[in-house]
C-alpha cells in the first residue's frame, strides 16, 4: 500500500540500526504509522484479539507442558496434579483449556466478518487462504490438545476421528495405524499428539505472520468495501486502533474470565473427568462444541467415506471462496438479497452446531441433511449465481463520505 | 465557553489516557505472577520437605539413612566413646573450626546431610582415618561428628533443621 | 439491524449451552428432574459449609470408603484452606488410621507403615480386578472427580443417592443384582442402596437423615472434585471487578481519541 509516511530515524543511534537492522523502520511503517481505514467498526478488532488468543495459548501451553507427563499412565493424574498442587495450576490450565473455545469463538466471529464484508475478494484472495490454512491448523491443533488430559473424551474423540481415516480406499487402514503407532489409541498416539499440540501453535504463529504480510500489501477492507483512494480516509493505526483493539480485547475479557473464574467446565464434557478406558465407551461421543458442525455434516451422510469426505469437504470449499463469489461489490451492505442468504448461513451453521451435539435420528437426521446441503448450495450455488444477477444497492463514492450515503440508504 | 473546554481539554485527557495506561500497566504485571509462582515448589513438593522419623529402633553405635528433600540424613547414634573421641578433638586446629557441641541438640544424637561439601558425593558411613565418614569420589576424610578433618572439602558436614518432638521422634525440615 | 442479528446468534449460541446442562430424567415413562436442595457453595459467591464438609468426610469415611476410592486426595488436603480445614493434628490423626506399604527393609520384605498427611487416601482395593469381583462385577467409580465427571454434577449425585426404594414402575425389568433408580442411566444401579436413617453417628450430633447425609456427603465430593472453588471466585472477584472499571476507562480513552475522526 501506498503511504506518505516515512520512518526517519532521529539519532545517531537509531541510524545506525536503521542501516543494518531496520526494525524501527518496520515497527514504525508497519504497526505505529500503517495507514488503516477509519471507518472499521468492531468485528475488524477479532484480528487482534485472535493474536493474544494464540500469545495466550503458547504462554499458557509451554507453562502446562511443564507439569504434565505424557504417558497413558500418568497423562490424567498429571493433569490433576496441576488442578490441585502447583501454583495457580488451575487458574493456567482452565485459561488454556477455556482459551481454546474463546480462540475459536473469536475465529468464528473473525470469518464471518469476512464473509460478509467481501474481505477474501481480489486482491485479498491470498490473505484468505493462508487464513483457511490457520483455521485447518488450528482445528488439528485443539483436536490434538484435547486428547492429553487422557478422558475419556479424549480417547474416544480420538479413536473415531482417527477411525474416520481408515474409510480411505486401499491407503485406508496402513495410514490409520501409522497416525496411531500401533492398532489402537495408545501410549505411542498419545506421545505424538503431545508432540505435534506443542509443535503447531508455533507453526500457527508463521502462518499468522505471512496473513498479516499478505493484509499489509493491499491494507484493509472496510465495511464499504471500497478501496482507500488517499489520506483522508485513513488513519494511523496507533493510536487509534491499538486503542480501540485494546478496548473491543478487554470486554472479550470479561466473557473469558466468566468462564475461567465462574464457570470453567461449562464448554467441555463431563466424561473428560474419567480416565481413558479402552473397554469402555461413553454413551454419546460428542466433539468439543467448535467442531459441532463438521460433526454434523459427517453424520448427516449415510455412507462413512461419502461422511468423510464431506466434512472435509466442508472446510476444502472455503479455499475456494474468493472465486466462488462471482459478485463485484465487496461488501455485503449493498448486496440486499445476499444479505438474506447470508444471515440464512449464519444460522445455518447455529443449527448445524446444535445436530452435531445429537443422535443422528429422526429429524435430527433430516435436519442435519437439510442444512448441509444449504451449506454447501451456499458456497457453490447462492455466491456464483447470485453474483452475476443480483441488483446493488447505491454505493458511496468513497470511505470518506460513506456515512452520509448510508443515511441516504437508510431513507430509502 | 469554547475557551475554558479548550483549555479543560489537555489536562482531562492527560488525566484519562494516564489512568487508564496505570490500570493496564497493574493488570499486566497481575497476570505475570501466577505464571512465575506456577515454577515455585508445588503443594505435593512442600508436603513431604518435612518429614518425621522414629529413631526409636537404632541401636547406640548404629546409624540410620533417611532420605529428605532428595538427599540422604545420617541419623547416629553414638555411643559414649564416640562422644568422648569427638569431644577430645575439639581444640584442634581443624579446617573448619566448631565445636561438637555446637553440632549436635543432645550428645547421643548426631544429624548430618550425606552430602559431601566438596563436590556432591554420598559419603561412606564408618570409614575414613577418622571412622566417621570417608567420601571415595576424592578422598575427604569426616570425624565422628561430622567435620571435615583431611582432603579437600572444604567445610563440615552440614547440619538440617531438626527438632526433637519426643525421645523416639525427630522432625528434620 | 445486522449487528441485533449478530448479538442475537451470540445469545443464541450461549442459551444452547445452557439448555444442554439441564437434563430430565426418564423412568418407566415418568420424568423425574434433578433434586436441587441448594448448596452453600453454589453462586458466584458461594463457599463451602466447613461442618459440612466434616460430615461429607466422615460419611465418605465410614460408608462409602469401604467400595469407592479417592485417589486424588491426600490427607494434607483435609486441612488446607478452602477445605474442610481440620486442624493438622487431626489431619495427621486421620491418616494414622491407615497403612502404607513404602518401600522395602534389608532382607527384601514390604515395609508396612502408618500414612502421614503427605500420603494419599488409601484404595479399598488393590486392583480394579478385585473390586469387580466384590462387587457383581461392577467397578466402583473413583470418588475424588465425581461431581465434575457426571452431567448433572452434584445435583445428579445428590439425586442418586436418594433414588432408592422407590417402587418400580411396571414395564421396567431391572435384573436380581441391580438396584431400581430413576436417576441412574438405564435405571438399574449395581451399588445397593448406600444409606439408611442414621448410619453414621455424626460427630456433631446432627441427625443423619438419609437427606442430610446425601447432602453433606455430596458437599464434600464436590470440595474433592474443585477443592480450588472458593479461591477460584475469590481470584474472579477481583479481576471482574478490576476488569469492568478497565473497560469503562478504555471505553471513555477510546471514545475521546476518536472523536475528532470525522
Amino acid at each position: 500500500m501506498d503511504t506518505d509516511y516515512k520512518y526517519e530515524p532521529k539519532n545517531g543511534l537509531t541510524r545506525w540500526l536503521d542501516s543494518r537492522l531496520p526494525l524501527m523502520r518496520f515497527t514504525s511503517e508497519h504497526v505505529l504509522q500503517f495507514p488503516t481505514p477509519k471507518n472499521l467498526n468492531y468485528f475488524w478488532t477479532f484480528g487482534f484479539i485472535l493474536t493474544m488468543c494464540l500469545v495466550t495459548q503458547i504462554i499458557t501451553g509451554i507453562i502446562l507442558a511443564m507439569h504434565y507427563a505424557p504417558s497413558t499412565l500418568l497423562a490424567f493424574d498429571s493433569v490433576e496434579h496441576i488442578m490441585r498442587n502447583v501454583n495457580y495450576g488451575w487458574l493456567i490450565r482452565y485459561i488454556h483449556s477455556n482459551g481454546a473455545s474463546m480462540f475459536f469463538l473469536a475465529v468464528f466471529i473473525h470469518m464471518f466478518r469476512g464473509l460478509y464484508y467481501g474481505s477474501y475478494k481480489e486482491p485479498r484472495e491470498v490473505i484468505w487462504i493462508l487464513g483457511c490454512i490457520i483455521y485447518l491448523l488450528m482445528i488439528v491443533t485443539a483436536f490434538m490438545g484435547y486428547v492429553l488430559p487422557w478422558g475419556q473424551m479424549s480417547f474416544w474423540g480420538a479413536t473415531v476421528i482417527i477411525n474416520l481415516v481408515g474409510t480411505l480406499p486401499l491407503i485406508g487402514e496402513s495410514l490409520t495405524q501409522m497416525l496411531l503407532g500401533g492398532f489402537a489409541v495408545d501410549n505411542p498416539t498419545l506421545n505424538r499428539f503431545f508432540s505435534l499440540h506443542y509443535l503447531l501453535p508455533f507453526i500457527i504463529f508463521g502462518v499468522v505472520l505471512l496473513h498479516i504480510w499478505a493484509l499489509h500489501v493491499p491494507g484493509n477492507n472496510n465495511p464499504v468495501g471500497l478501496s482507500v483512494q488517499g489520506k483522508q480516509d485513513t488513519v494511523a493505526f496507533h493510536p487509534y486502533y491499538t486503542v480501540k483493539d485494546f478496548f473491543a480485547y478487554t470486554v472479550f475479557l470479561l466473557l473469558f474470565c466468566y468462564f475461567i473464574f465462574y464457570n470453567p467446565n461449562a464448554l467441555g464434557h463431563a466424561d473428560n473427568y474419567i480416565e481413558a478406558d479402552a473397554m469402555v465407551t461413553p454413551a454419546h461421543i460428542v466433539p468439543e462444541w467448535y467442531l459441532l458442525p463438521f460433526y454434523a455434516i459427517l453424520r448427516a451422510v449415510p455412507d462413512k467415506l461419502a461422511g468423510v469426505l464431506l466434512m472435509f469437504g466442508a472446510i476444502a470449499v472455503l479455499f475456494f471462496l474468493p472465486w466462488l463469489d462471482t459478485a463485484k461489490v465487496r461488501s455485503g451492505r449493498y448486496r440486499p438479497i445476499f444479505r438474506y442468504f447470508y444471515v440464512l448461513f449464519v444460522i445455518d451453521c447455529l443449527i448445524l452446531g446444535y445436530l452435531g451435539a445429537q443422535v443422528p435420528e429422526g429429524i435430527y437426521l433430516f435436519l442435519s441433511r437439510v442444512t448441509t446441503i444449504y451449506y454447501f448450495a451456499f458456497f457453490l450455488l447462492v455466491l456464483p449465481i447470485l453474483g452475476r444477477i443480483e441488483k446493488m444497492k447505491p454505493m458511496p463514492i468513497g470511505i470518506s463520505n460513506s456515512e452520509l450515503s448510508r443515511d441516504m440508504v437508510a431513507a430509502e | 465557553m469554547s475557551d475554558t473546554l479548550d483549555d479543560d481539554k489537555p489536562t482531562r485527557r492527560d488525566f484519562l489516557y494516564i489512568t487508564t495506561g496505570a490500570f493496564g500497566v497493574v493488570g499486566a504485571a497481575s497476570v505475570a505472577w501466577p505464571l512465575i509462582d506456577q515454577l515455585n515448589p508445588d503443594a505435593s513438593v512442600k508436603a513431604v520437605s518435612t518429614i518425621e522419623v522414629d529413631i526409636s529402633s537404632i541401636e547406640p553405635g548404629s546409624f540410620l539413612k533417611v532420605a529428605w528433600r532428595g538427599k540422604p540424613i545420617y541419623i547416629r547414634r553414638r555411643t559414649n566413646e564416640e562422644i568422648a573421641d569427638a569431644e577430645k578433638d575439639d581444640n584442634l586446629n581443624l579446617p573448619d573450626p566448631q565445636k561438637d557441641m555446637e553440632r549436635v541438640q543432645k550428645k547421643e544424637w548426631l544429624v548430618v546431610v550425606g552430602v559431601c561439601t566438596h563436590l556432591g558425593c554420598i559419603p561412606i558411613a564408618n570409614q575414613g582415618e577418622y571412622e566417621g565418614w570417608f567420601c571415595p569420589c576424592h578422598g575427604s576424610h569426616y570425624d565422628i561428628s561430622g567435620r571435615i578433618r583431611k582432603g579437600p572439602a572444604p567445610t563440615n558436614l552440614e547440619i538440617p533443621p531438626y527438632e526433637f518432638v519426643s525421645d523416639s521422634l525427630i522432625k528434620i525440615g | 439491524m445486522l449487528k441485533l442479528i449478530k448479538i442475537k446468534s451470540l445469545i443464541l449460541i450461549f442459551s444452547v449451552f445452557f439448555a444442554l446442562s439441564n437434563e430430565a430424567y426418564s423412568a418407566g415413562g415418568e420424568t423425574y428432574d434433578l433434586i436441587k436442595p441448594g448448596f452453600s457453595f453454589e453462586g458466584p459467591t458461594g463457599t463451602y459449609d466447613r461442618a459440612q464438609l466434616r460430615r461429607g468426610y466422615q460419611v465418605y469415611r465410614e460408608v462409602c470408603a469401604s467400595c469407592h476410592s479417592m485417589k486424588q486426595l491426600a490427607f494434607r488436603n483435609l486441612s488446607q484452606k478452602g477445605g474442610p480445614e481440620y486442624t493438622e493434628d487431626d489431619a495427621k490423626l486421620f491418616a494414622s488410621e491407615y497403612t502404607v506399604i513404602d518401600g522395602f527393609d534389608d532382607y527384601g520384605d514390604p515395609v508396612e507403615r502408618t500414612r502421614i498427611l503427605s500420603d494419599r487416601f488409601p484404595n479399598p482395593y488393590d486392583s480394579k480386578e478385585a473390586a469387580k469381583a466384590s462387587n457383581n462385577g461392577a467397578y466402583p467409580p473413583d470418588l475424588s472427580l465425581i461431581t465434575k465427571a457426571r452431567s448433572g454434577g452434584y445435583n445428579y449425585i445428590y439425586s442418586l443417592l436418594q433414588g432408592y426404594g422407590k417402587e418400580i414402575p411396571e414395564g421396567t425389568e431391572i435384573s436380581d443384582t441391580l438396584s431400581y433408580n430413576p436417576w441412574f442411566p438405564g435405571n438399574g444401579i449395581a451399588m445397593y442402596q448406600p444409606l439408611y436413617e442414621e448410619s453414621v453417628e455424626y460427630e456433631d450430633g446432627t441427625f443423619a437423615s438419609i437427606e442430610q447425609m446425601s447432602a453433606d456427603v455430596t458437599a464434600f465430593l464436590a470440595w474433592s472434585a474443585e477443592p480450588e472453588m472458593e479461591e477460584r471466585k475469590r481470584l474472579g472477584f477481583i479481576v471482574m471487578s478490576f476488569l469492568i472499571i478497565f473497560v469503562l476507562l478504555m471505553f471513555f480513552t477510546t471514545t475521546r481519541l476518536w472523536k475528532d475522526v470525522h
